[in-house]
């Protein structure tokens, strides 16, 4: 009686999350598709509308899309790449006491609260951007990716490096055996065996970028224009759900969860994506 | 020429390791450089003013609620849940699905999180922009880190223990209770330490539910602002870096003492005689 009445406690607690992700999704869903629904918004002019104005009824989020993707991309141009030979860098050349103090140090990094980065951002980024390219204003598309690049950097080093450690030894001392350098075994022979954790590596990394909010508004400068170059102030989608939700009510409030679809979308698609690679890293 | 190229390839390694220790030293040096003038005791533990610094004693407290209240909701649930998922369910489609939605939870941002919260807890629910809304939304948030954290401690309670207090005629509740949990505890202690350094970490979530009030709480139905939505709102509404640098030194030292007690623990963890 007892062990059965427990077993069902059990399976009710474990269902909660199922119960939690249907919700969220749900209510999410629900409030940001009745604008085009129920009140006849088109969704074509809300996704490619240029215009934000909800005191005007216009809400167009084109230019936040475009904001948002440059951020990430651009974030991950700079992130990537050097977060993933640092991560090399620790696993395969560092002497044996260095590594062991960078590691949990970078480590200890991807844990500090993603706010502290924007207040390094707008400290220290955005004057120097602002003195160095003569901007008016030193808020720009250029400090957004600067600041995610960083964010990422703990993230993609400590998820890459523990992939790379993962490849057998044997296949180092293989391609060794065989007569390549070093660096030849390390760029033709593990970085391709440890290929499906380096992308997850990636990925997080990237969720971690497009989902920031924070940390985002303080150097973004948040102007509702379309980027064109890589000083221009931007509006990234997660910032104008942020900067808005405290006051917005009826449709302009429902067209801020519509926003939140959106950005829904795009980690969705991040974490399909993701799915796929580690069920290929599977065996 | 393969030579050449061994020795740019080898060099940009040791630049891009460099680059990245640099770069993350010099922000938290530069937190550290900034707050720590501001750091005394009545910095810490004295009421808020909005002239001068203040003190962040309220943020502190509003900080302690949300992690109390969050973890004292989602400690039994997850640990229940990988207890159902490892020692109790058949694998089969009811499973999957389980940990689908599990891991699904742990790539939604935080924004959404809030999204959710706000509409749900704060309005549906009428808690209004509040302590208990914003700890309820975190409540989902560390709900995968524990469950996952908790079913990896459980798969490396030896099997023989099980068997072995079965043998003994104990109902498997009783195994449960008395033999698998106590030895899973300090897998599931750094599950819950490493939920406390998210909670901690959190901003956009709580920014959309417990609203940005800087005074003591009331209570859990008061609304209110955490040490990281202080940090974020001195340095957009008034460009108080300094203070925002201060704030920022409390943060990293919580998540510094944290991060070694998880060490600490894991270390004991090891040490444990299997």
């Amino acid at each position: 009686m007892l062990e059965k009445l427990s077993a069902r406690i059990f399976l009710f607690c474990a269902l909660l999350s199922v119960v939690s992700l249907l919700l969220i999704v749900g209510f999410v869903f629900y409030k940001g598709s009745h604008p085009f629904v129920a009140e006849g918004y088109s969704f074509f002019d809300f996704i490619f509308g240029m215009d934000w104005v909800p005191s005007e009824d216009k809400f167009g989020i084109f230019p936040m899309i475009v904001a948002s993707l440059f951020a990430t991309i651009g974030a991950l141009i700079i992130g990537v790449p050097v977060g993933l030979f640092t991560a090399i860098f620790l696993a395969e050349i560092a002497p044996k006491r260095v590594a062991k103090i960078i590691s949990p140090a970078v480590q200890l990094l991807a844990g500090i609260p993603s706010v502290l980065y924007g207040v390094f951002g707008l400290a220290i980024i955005v004057p120097f951007l602002q003195n160095n390219l003569g901007l008016v204003k030193g808020q720009s598309l250029l400090a957004v990716i600067l600041v995610l690049a960083i964010m990422m950097l703990p993230t993609v080093v400590t998820v890459a490096e523990t992939a790379i450690r993962a490849v057998p030894k044997m296949y180092r001392e293989g391609s060794l055996a065989l007569g390549a350098s070093q660096i030849g075994t390390i760029f033709k022979v593990v970085v391709p065996a440890a290929k499906s954790g380096i992308m997850a590596a990636v990925v997080l990394g990237l969720g971690r970028a497009i989902g920031e909010t924070m940390a985002v508004i303080l150097v973004a400068g948040n102007s509702l224009i379309l980027p064109t170059s890589l000083t221009d102030s931007v509006r990234p989608l997660t910032t104008n759900i942020a900067l808005e939700m405290g006051y917005a009510f009826g449709t302009h409030q429902e067209m801020l969860f519509a926003t939140g679809i959106v950005l829904f979308s795009f980690i969705l698609l991040l974490n399909f994506v993701l799915a796929k690679i580690s069920s290929k890293g599977g065996n | 020429m393969r030579k050449f190229k061994d020795h740019l390839l080898l060099g940009l390694l040791w630049a891009s390791a460099f680059l990245t220790v640099a770069v993350l030293v010099i922000i938290v040096g530069y937190i550290f450089y900034k707050g720590f003038r501001l750091i005394d005791f009545n910095f810490i533990f004295g009421d808020y003013s909005p002239v001068g610094h203040g003190g962040i004693w309220p943020m502190i407290v509003t900080t302690l609620y949300t992690i109390f209240i969050s973890l004292i909701i989602a400690t039994p649930i997850g640990i229940l849940a990988a207890v159902y998922l490892q020692e109790y369910a058949k694998q089969g489609r009811l499973v999957r699905l389980i940990r689908y939605a599990t891991e699904s939870l742990t790539g939604i941002p935080s924004i959404i999180y809030g999204l959710f919260g706000a509409v749900f807890f704060v309005t549906t629910l009428k808690f209004g922009m509040s302590i208990i809304a914003a700890s309820l939304t975190l409540t989902i948030i560390v709900l995968p880190v524990i469950i996952r954290t908790t079913e990896e401690a459980l798969k490396t309670v030896p099997l023989s223990y099980r068997e072995g207090s079965l043998a003994l005629g104990t109902t498997k509740l009783q195994t449960l209770y008395k033999v698998i949990l106590p030895s899973a505890m300090p897998g599931i202690l750094s599950g819950i330490i490493l939920s406390i350094g998210r909670i901690v970490g959190e901003s956009a979530a709580i920014f959309l539910t417990a609203g940005t009030v800087a005074a003591m709480p009331e209570g859990i139905f008061s609304s209110a602002r955490t040490l990281t939505v202080h940090s974020f709102l001195v340095t957009q509404e008034s460009g108080d870096i300094e203070l925002a640098a201060a704030v920022g030194i409390v943060l990293i030292v919580i998540i510094l003492i944290l991060n070694f007690s998880a060490t600490f623990i894991s270390k004991k963890l090891n040490k444990a005689d299997y």
